[in-house]
């Protein structure tokens, strides 16, 4: 892989959604570009004809009925909202 | 009797005995903490009323002579990325410090029917991500044997706490080494069952195609009943086993005669293999000869790729995982953001620690445009090769033997700001989540520092219970069931 510029880490953390700081930024740069480097090592494998591995599971999918069940209260799924009001999740406002 | 220097096995007899109360039991290794694990830092939080009622309750209803589970009584660690209700989960991360889960983990509602007692809940690497439990955003914990060095990790907290008597089981959770390499570093037994074995509800997700919860204990034994307790189905996990799991117990001394014991050759021969960790290795396999095994020489050549392997899948699968963490729903919200994309990236920012974020990035990026292709989808197509070359191994033979970790336990502060050396400590043990099958750990010895090492051993998917068998008949020759810690 070629080299991991400020640029590219940034755009990562946008993908990411992480506020990096510029020492962040930095650090980070340097370090994916050595675990890259690292990971790279696996353009010498021969994967020809070999599917990828999809499912750790042995048995697949394991499917049940779609029973309809208790399940959390309102209260409880808001329990650990930093902030919450009339039986909703508050956020910011998101359209302005 | 002593309690604390007692197997689980042995406790759980007791107090169905009534040779001693759970009570009792609850009351010495809360007494252990209390003295002691201010130098080791195994907890970040104990109930101690809680427990000592829960145990009062198994003794009444021992006394009224009502069935109790097998664990009746039975003090238990967890580590802190399960949830019980209501007890924080905080994953040693800022972003969920004050997050009480309103649910329990199938794990928890399992050891609960079994009557064993939580005692408290374990420090661990920020999200399990870590092989020193240096990442914890909580606090540092020590290894019980040099309390200069590092427990190991992610699950340091669980395998400090067994090693040092603090309690005599623990669960922790395996994405690449987490249960096996702190029990290697620690002196005690640390187990990955195979994928699908223990239902993953619950458990704070890392990697979902490889996390895996295991036991911690002093001996096989004890780590066979918690495997009895917590395994089999749970509707609430789909990649969890639909059949029901066998009594690990039940052929566990049947012996190892004539069982085939395969040697990867490439495990022994890579740089930076400690010579003393080798040496005790290769003892332990003599021994298992001695015991009847066959002895049988085998290559995994895929070894060198699984390192790189598992950094691209974990991070993909991570990064994924992760992003549920947004300041909205539960966990660190930062103050007075600007609009919804603000609040997202400020309370990430500010709630992970450096590693977290790390794997983040590496995750999103491998996962990006352009780069899918070339790093994930080529991952999981060497991830099917890694899995063929354990399949053809288990053609050959019943059982892999190789270390856990290449090196005894590392100073404090060794390896933390190196990323890529720290992710080379799990070398051995990575393979194993990669190709979803069982693998233990179970200490072979000591270096002449006086520093643990722990003996791998790998089976055949859901043949955890010949595994353990394997394990077992090891251990029992060596004659010594590991000692608990001294801590002065």
């Amino acid at each position: 892989m070629g080299h991991i510029t400020s640029e590219d880490v940034k755009k990562i953390a946008h993908l990411s959604r992480l506020d990096l700081s510029e020492e962040e930024i930095a650090l980070f740069s340097e370090q994916l570009e050595s675990i890259l480097d690292y990971i790279e090592k696996l353009s010498e494998v021969d994967i020809e004809g070999i599917e990828p591995f999809m499912n750790a599971a042995a048995e697949g999918n394991v499917f049940r009925e779609d029973e309809i069940r208790e399940s959390l209260s309102t209260d409880e799924a808001l329990s650990n909202a930093p902030q919450k009001g009339g039986g909703f999740f508050k956020v910011p406002e998101v359209i302005q | 009797m002593d309690i604390t220097t007692t197997t689980a096995a042995g406790l759980a007899k007791a107090i169905k005995e009534k040779q001693t109360t759970s009570r009792e039991a609850v009351a010495a290794y809360l007494g252990r903490i209390e003295s002691h694990d201010g130098k080791i830092g195994a907890f970040l939080n104990t109930y101690p009323e809680e427990a000592l009622k829960n145990a009062e309750e198994v003794d009444a209803r021992i006394a009224k002579g009502e069935a109790t589970g097998p664990l009746a009584g039975v003090p238990v660690a967890v580590k802190d990325n399960i949830c019980i209700k209501g007890k924080t989960a905080t994953c040693s991360s800022k972003m969920l410090a004050e997050v009480a889960p309103p649910y329990d983990s199938h794990v928890a509602e399992q050891l609960r029917k079994a009557g064993a007692i939580v005692i408290g809940k374990t420090n661990l690497d920020e999200f399990a991500m870590g092989s020193s439990t240096e990442n914890s955003a909580m606090k540092l914990t020590r290894n019980p044997w040099d309390t200069q060095r590092i427990p190991g990790g992610s699950s340091g907290g669980s395998a400090a706490a067994v090693a040092a008597g603090f309690a005599p089981l623990a669960l922790g959770s395996d994405t690449g080494a987490s249960t096996r390499q702190p029990a290697s570093l620690c002196g005690c037994v640390g187990f990955k069952p195979t994928y699908g074995m223990v239902s993953r509800w619950g458990l704070i997700a890392f990697g979902s195609s490889l996390d895996q919860i295991g036991p911690f204990a002093r001996t096989v034994e004890d780590a066979a009943l918690l495997m009895n307790a917590i395994s089999g189905p749970d509707r609430r996990d789909s990649t969890c086993t639909k059949n029901a799991a066998p009594d690990f117990t039940a052929n566990l001394k049947d012996g190892i005669n004539g069982m085939k014991i395969g040697v990867p050759t490439e495990y022994f021969n890579t740089d930076g293999l400690d010579s003393e960790v080798r040496a005790k290795v290769m003892e332990a396999i003599e021994t298992m000869k001695a015991e009847g095994a066959e002895i049988v020489e085998i290559s995994l050549p895929m070894l060198e790729y699984a390192v790189p392997t598992y950094y691209i899948i974990a991070t993909a699968e991570a990064s994924s995982n992760l992003a549920r963490f947004d300041g909205v729903h539960y966990g660190h919200r930062a103050e007075e953001p600007g609009n919804i994309i603000d609040l997202f990236s400020k309370s990430r920012e500010e709630g992970f620690g450096a590693e977290v974020k790390r794997r983040i990035m590496l995750g999103t990026y491998v996962l990006s445009a352009g780069y899918y292709d070339a790093y994930y989808l080529r991952a999981l197509r060497v991830r099917q090769r890694i899995a063929d070359d354990f399949s053809s191994a288990f053609k050959k033979v019943d059982v892999i033997a190789a270390p856990v970790s290449p090196c005894t336990a590392f100073k404090v502060g060794e390896k933390s700001q190196d990323p890529l050396a720290m992710y080379l400590s799990d070398i051995y043990t990575i393979s194993a989540n990669l190709a979803a099958i069982p693998a233990i750990s179970v200490p072979c010895g000591s270096s002449s520092q006086g520093l643990p090492i722990g003996l791998q051993l790998m089976g055949e998917r859901f043949r955890d219970a010949d595994l353990l068998k394997a394990a077992y008949a090891y251990e029992q020759a060596t004659g010594t069931i590991p000692q608990i810690a001294p801590l002065g």
